[in-house]
Order: C-alpha cells, then structure tokens, then sequence
C-alpha cells in the first residue's frame, strides 16, 4: 500500500495492466482498476479528515459562528456581529488572563527546555545505568495531570504543605501561595515543569542520537572541546527538534488549564480572588459555563487562537536563528 | 530524493496509523450509548426508571431512605437516585443547562436550588408542566412564595418544593468547652443576641486560642454573609442582588452592603479560619474542628453530619442565630421537558415533595421539610437529631421558618452571587485589601450579571 503511494507519476501505466491484467482483461475493468489505483489512496486516507472534519474544522467554524452572537447558554441568541471582540479587547480581565498565561509560559518553558537540553546531553553519555536514567526521566509523564496537580497543590498547601514547612525552616512566614500571582505562577511552573521536562529530555536525546558521530571524531581530531562541540555541533543539529519541542510547548503553555484549576481547589473557573493565576483557557470556560455567555467565550477562544500563532511566529523566528544559516 | 521518500512513506504510515487509531475509536466508543439508553427501547416490557439527579454536601438531599421504600412499593417504576455533586452554582446547574440546551442526558427529576430558580423560571420550553399531571392540586401544601416561585414565566406550574432553610448557629462543644464558652445549646444562644455580641464571644474564643495552629471561631467568610444577607434582605424589601424587576441592585440595597460589612469586621478582627466553603479544606475543618462556629439552615446540617463523620457525633451542637430569622437556601424538583417519562416522573416528584418524602429527606439529612402538613407532622416536630447531641431540630426549624419570607432572587442571582462571594475570600485571604474590597465585590457582581 505504501508503495502505490510512492509510485512516481511515470510509472503508473505499468502498474495496472500488470496487476489486473490477467484478472480482469475487459475495458471496463482497466476503468475500474484505475479508478482503484487513483481513488483507494484517498479512500484509506479518509477516514482522518472526515474526523478531523467532524470534530475539527466544524466546531471551529461553528465558533466563529456563534462569537458573533449574543448567545446565552440554553437562552436567548441575537447576532451582534463583532460586539463580542471589541468588548473582549477592552475587557481588563481578559488581559489578565493573558498576562497570566504568558507569564506562566515564560517562567515554566524556558528553565525546562534548558534543563531538558542539558539533560538530554548528560544522558546521551556513556554512563552507568543509562536506561534506568532514561526511563526515568520519562517516569513523570504517565501520571495524571489531575494528580501531578493535586499532589502539587497540598506541597504548596498553607497549614500543612510541605513547602510552607520546608521555607519555615528559615525562618520565613507560612506563604499563601494562591494569594499573590507571583507565588501562583511559580507554583503552575513547577507542576509544568516536573511533568514535561523528562518528555522534551527524551525527545532531544532521541535526535542527539541520530547525529553522526563522525561529526564528533573530526572535531575532536581539531582539538575541539566538550563544550564546543557541544554548542557547535550538538545544538544546530537540533534544530528541527528544538523547533518542534518549542511549537509543542507553546500550544501546551498557552492552552494551560488543569493545572491551575486543580491549584485553586474548586471549579469556579476563577484563578483566585482577583484572577491571580486565571488563564485564558479558564477564563473562556468561566465566561460560557459559569456566566453562561457562550458568544463572549468563543470570541476569546478566537483571540487565543490567533494568540497562539503570533505565539509560534515569535518564537519561530527566535529558534531559526539557532547555529546561525543552514 | 532519497530522504524526501523516505518523508513520504513515515507520512503514510503516520496517516495510515492515525486512521486505524481513529477506527479503532469509533469502535470503541459505540457500545456505550447503547449500554447508557435504559429509556425507550425496554418501556413495553421492562419496568420503567426514573432517574433523580441532585447537588448538595455531606447527606444532600437525604432521599436514599425514600427512594429505597418507593422501589420496594413500586416494582413498576424504578427510581434510580444520584447526588451528582457538591456544588452547585459551578458544576451541577451549568453541566443541567447544557444537557437541557442538547435535547438529552438530564434526568427525569432534577433538583434546582433556589438561586437558580429565576434563571428557570426564564425557560418554560425546557421544563415540563405539573399542571397537566395534576399536582396543581398541590398548592395548599406549601407556603405561597415556595409556591409561586415554582410557576414559570408562561404561568405554568414545573416545580414543586422540597426544604426550606431557616436559620441557626453551628458550634463546637469540644472547643467552646476549652475555650471557657458556655456549651448548653440555650446559654449559648443566649450568649449572642445579635451580631455584636457574636463578635464578642469571638473575640473571647479567640483570646483563649492565640496560637497559630489553634482553631478559629468562624469558618470563613461565605456563610456568614449569606445568613446576614438572609435576615437583612427581607428588612430591605425582600430582595438581594436584583429587585423584582431584574434589575441590578448589588449596590443600592443596604442588606448585600450590611451582610458586606458584617463579614469584614470578623474577617478584620482576625476570627475566621479564611476558608471559603464548600472545599475540601472546609471540609477537613469541619471534621478536625478548623473552626468552632459556622451560620446553619436546616440542611447545613446535613453537611456537616456528612463531612464530620460519624466518629465526631455529639462534637456539633445547633444554637439560635443572632439577629433573628431568615432563609438561606431551599430546592425544588423539576421534570425536564426531554424526560420520555414524563407521568411516571411526576408520581415520584409529587412522592418526594410529599408529606412523606419531606419527612424522610428531614429525617435523613435534616433538610427542613418546605411542605406545611410535613412541619406539622410530630415526625418532624418532634424529631431530634442524634449527630446535633439529639438537638430538638424539628422545634428549632419549626420556630426558625413561622414568619419566614424566601427572598426574590433575580435571573441571574447564582452568576453574581458566585463572583461577588469570590471577593469576599479574597478578601478574607488577604489578597484584596480591606479599603477595596467594596468596590471590587460591586465590580464583580456588575460584570456578572452583564
């Protein structure tokens, strides 16, 4: 199947007569055969983007649709066109949200891809009990994030977490960690980053692998060090992967969710009192399940798409720059 | 050439095990809905469930009791009872919107609390008419704003009533006792009057646990603000958030500014233990004794029996509240147009909103029975709760409910009513500064109900 796919364009011809020749030596056979030939690939290719259809480009579309409306959950709808998007780009709290989510991106993302880098580099080493390094850097990523969250959050638990005991040891007052966004941020981050940061490490490693080692050797032959190679060689070779773990993260960063929600300890969609810690991914499902405004909340999940691409344009132009041309 | 190829065929196999992931989705999936649909296909022959979706803490609305004599009664209609969740402003009445928006999922019976009745009241076209099953008849049942708020806006009647709140003051024994507080549940009443002399039995308690690990006297803000707003709102012309007119008036109507200003003063003295209610932490509280007091209608009972446990039985006494009467709270049942069972659905609401369904549900989770044959009944009357140290529960509520006026509660009363008491945690946790407390509480209670 794969190599009917392949088949470059001259070749087709061949293909049928010899195949279905002897089955079938009638006109409307070598029809019908290379209607198959022509027409299978897309038929086994369909069934994804008839799903992708379902469950993807409509529920998009229908968004859009019903941004433009005043449109109540269960109640009343009336098209105001683009009333819901000049409102939201005035909306303090949707900002908030914003602020909110970038900063936790920014301060969770960066230490872990750097982290992730250096890990990766360690493990592709020749040290002892390789595999059990590998594997367990890997081990967060099978916990639930619910669970990663709730485990985080009684840590950071005022009476009782761990963390609050920890800082106490100096000397330093019991922390109300939801209280003020920086503590919040810091808190998200880290729940972030202990579950993600074994993933990228193996996805890095995973190309580290596939560069050449003679790359290495001749390096070494010219009395390059270590580090050198390591930013010479290792990291523009990355480039395709840092730029795929980089996209990855984005999305994943900017549609932050249950980490958060489980942080605040009820469904309230609220981020806080004053919306410390609240994400835009909160904040559209505060405004359509909990105000029930559903036209508003798909109207931000526009602006967070768009968000999410200006969000990948920057930081596409920031990893095409790594290890300079190519 | 040779790596664009090789591009290609992973591109194959990546959309070749893309689909057989996606079918293999499909054919997992399709079982379910077959094994979810007890309704249609096995009416003929089968006996027919009912499902009954509720809300609510600890024992909610205590129906296991009345439903388990129900099925035992009526082998023909089968009631399937479920308490879906805690909380009900942000789980159980969106996720029953959207099921009533889709046309499908939401149950035979679904409770509705009252804060979300004028929403309902809105949407006729959702809710199937009692009047047609005769529960008209119903109406010398209860009393007439119960009643009435169960009449839609098309004048039609969907809802019936199940409790009613009144009011009362939870306590700790153990920690009043320790603190050098009076423990018998009328000295204690007689210890706050009003609301001042609350604060100085609080500051009393306090005094006498200083430490930072010691309990509180109060449990945090949201309870005590809904039961000051309970008494102050039928002083201000009945009304909370919205007059009867749905207009916002979070900031006009002197009780939300009252019931404000009540919880900031404790907050501010230092006398709650800043937890927001209906969380696991005040859940844990309420078992661990966290705090020694928290505002009580009928069904908080419930809640706290049910989050307490039965090893903490006797630890819980229920005194007066100071400051006199008032509501907080309340549900109803109501039938979803989309029910297929419609009949059979309103002889088990018209059982659950009966005398004796109220009866047992009082009995159970000590949800003050709405229904005036029920309040007259010795079984409520005379019941004493066992948890409470066999508290005269049933004479406490009684007394707590004679004159009691429910409040108006506007369209979107829950919306604001969620965000407004958001600002109140917070400023109870400290993250909101006391001086602008107020105007971010009338802000968040604007934008909510925009």
């Amino acid at each position: 199947m794969t190599l009917n796919v392949d088949t470059p364009a001259p070749a087709r011809r061949e293909g049928p007569r010899r195949s279905s020749g002897p089955r079938n030596p009638g006109r409307g056979g070598r029809g019908l055969a290379r209607f198959d030939l022509r027409a299978t690939p897309y038929f086994l290719v369909s069934p994804y983007f008839l799903l992708f259809a379902v469950f993807g480009l409509f529920p998009l579309g229908y968004t859009a649709w019903v941004s433009l409306h005043d449109w109540e959950l269960a109640g009343d709808k009336t098209f105001t066109g683009l009333d819901n998007y000049t409102e939201l780009i005035a909306d303090g709290a949707f900002w908030n949200a914003v602020l909110n989510t970038v900063g936790i991106f920014v301060i969770a993302t960066i230490p872990q891809l750097v982290l992730a880098l250096m890990l990766a580099n360690a493990l592709n080493k020749r040290i002892r009990g390789r595999l059990f390094f590998r594997l367990g850097i890997l081990l967060p990523l099978v916990t639930s994030v619910v669970a990663v969250a709730v485990v985080f959050t009684q840590l950071y638990g005022r009476d009782y977490g761990m963390i609050n005991w920890f800082l106490s040891l100096f000397g330093v007052e019991a922390i109300e960690w939801q209280n003020q966004s920086w503590s919040a941020w810091i808190a998200i981050a880290t729940m972030i980053d202990w579950r993600w940061t074994g993933y990228n490490a193996i996805i890095l490693l995973a190309a580290m692998q596939t560069i050449p080692k003679d790359l290495y050797e001749a390096a070494s032959l010219d009395g390059a060090s270590a580090r050198r190679q390591f930013w010479q060689i290792t990291v523009p070779m990355l480039r395709p992967t840092l730029i795929f773990v980089v996209f990855v993260s984005t999305i994943g960063g900017l549609t932050l969710f249950a980490e958060p929600v489980m942080f605040e300890g009820n469904p309230t969609m609220a981020g806080g009192a004053t919306g410390q810690y609240q994400t835009v991914a909160m904040f559209i499902v505060k405004e359509a399940f909990r105000d029930f405004d559903m036209g508003y909340a798909s109207a931000a999940a526009w602006l967070l798409f768009a968000l999410i691409l200006i969000g990948i344009l920057i930081n596409y132009s920031f990893t095409r720059r790594i290890g300079g041309k190519k | 050439m040779l790596n664009t190829k090789r591009q290609g065929k992973l591109a194959a196999v990546a959309v070749m095990a893309a689909t057989a992931l996606a079918i293999t989705s499909c054919g997992s999936s399709e079982p379910t809905p077959a094994a979810g649909g007890d309704g249609a296909s096995s009416a003929a022959a089968a006996p027919v469930t009912i499902t009954v979706h509720t809300f609510g803490g600890g024992e909610n609305f205590g129906y296991d009791e009345a439903v388990k004599k129900w099925n035992a009664e009526h082998p023909n209609i089968q009631v399937k009872y479920q308490n879906l969740t805690d909380r009900f402003e942000d789980v159980f009445l969106p996720q029953l919107l959207q099921k009533l928006q889709a046309g499908s999922g939401a149950a035979d019976i679904v409770g509705i609390d009252e804060g979300a009745m004028g929403l309902m009241k809105a949407r006729p076209q959702f809710f199937a008419d009692l009047g047609q099953f005769g529960l008209e008849n119903r109406k010398a049942d209860f009393p007439a704003a119960k009643w009435e708020n169960g009449v839609n806006k098309d004048g039609k009647l969907f809802a019936l009533g199940t409790d009613i709140g009144g009011m009362t003051m939870c306590y700790r024994k153990d920690l009043f006792e320790k603190a050098g507080l009076p423990t018998e549940r009328e000295e204690v009443g007689k210890l706050w009057p009003d609301w001042a002399a609350f604060m100085e039995a609080g500051k009393k308690f306090q005094a006498a646990n200083p430490g930072k690990g010691d309990p509180k006297f109060l449990d945090g803000p949201n309870t005590l603000y809904n039961v000051v707003l309970s008494q102050e709102g039928p002083k201000n012309g009945n009304i909370a958030y919205f007059d009867t007119n749905n207009q916002l008036v979070i900031d006009k109507n002197p009780a939300v500014k009252t019931a404000f200003d009540t919880v900031k003063s404790f907050s501010e003295a230092g006398l709650t233990a800043k937890l927001a209610s209906f969380t696991p932490e005040w859940n844990a509280a309420i078992k661990k004794g966290g705090f020694a007091t928290m505002g009580c209608p009928a069904w908080m009972l419930g809640v706290v029996s049910g989050a307490a446990g039965d090893e903490n039985k006797g630890k819980w006494d229920v005194a007066s509240v100071p400051g006199g009467a008032g509501n907080w709270g309340g549900s109803y049942l109501a039938i979803p147009a989309q029910s297929k069972h419609q009949k059979e659905a309103a002889e088990v609401l018209n059982y659950l909103t009966g005398k004796e369904g109220h009866i047992a549900a009082f009995k159970e989770a000590a949800a003050f029975p709405s229904s005036l044959p029920a309040q007259q009944d010795p079984a409520v009357a005379d019941l004493k709760n066992e948890f409470f140290n066999d508290a005269p529960t049933g004479q406490i509520f009684g007394a707590s409910v004679k004159d009691l006026l429910p409040l108006f509660l506007g369209e979107k009363h829950a919306q604001v009513k969620t965000a407004a008491e958001k600002v109140l945690e917070g400023m109870d946790k400290g993250s909101i500064p006391y001086a602008e407390a107020w105007t971010k509480f009338v802000e968040a209670g604007t934008k909510a109900a925009g």
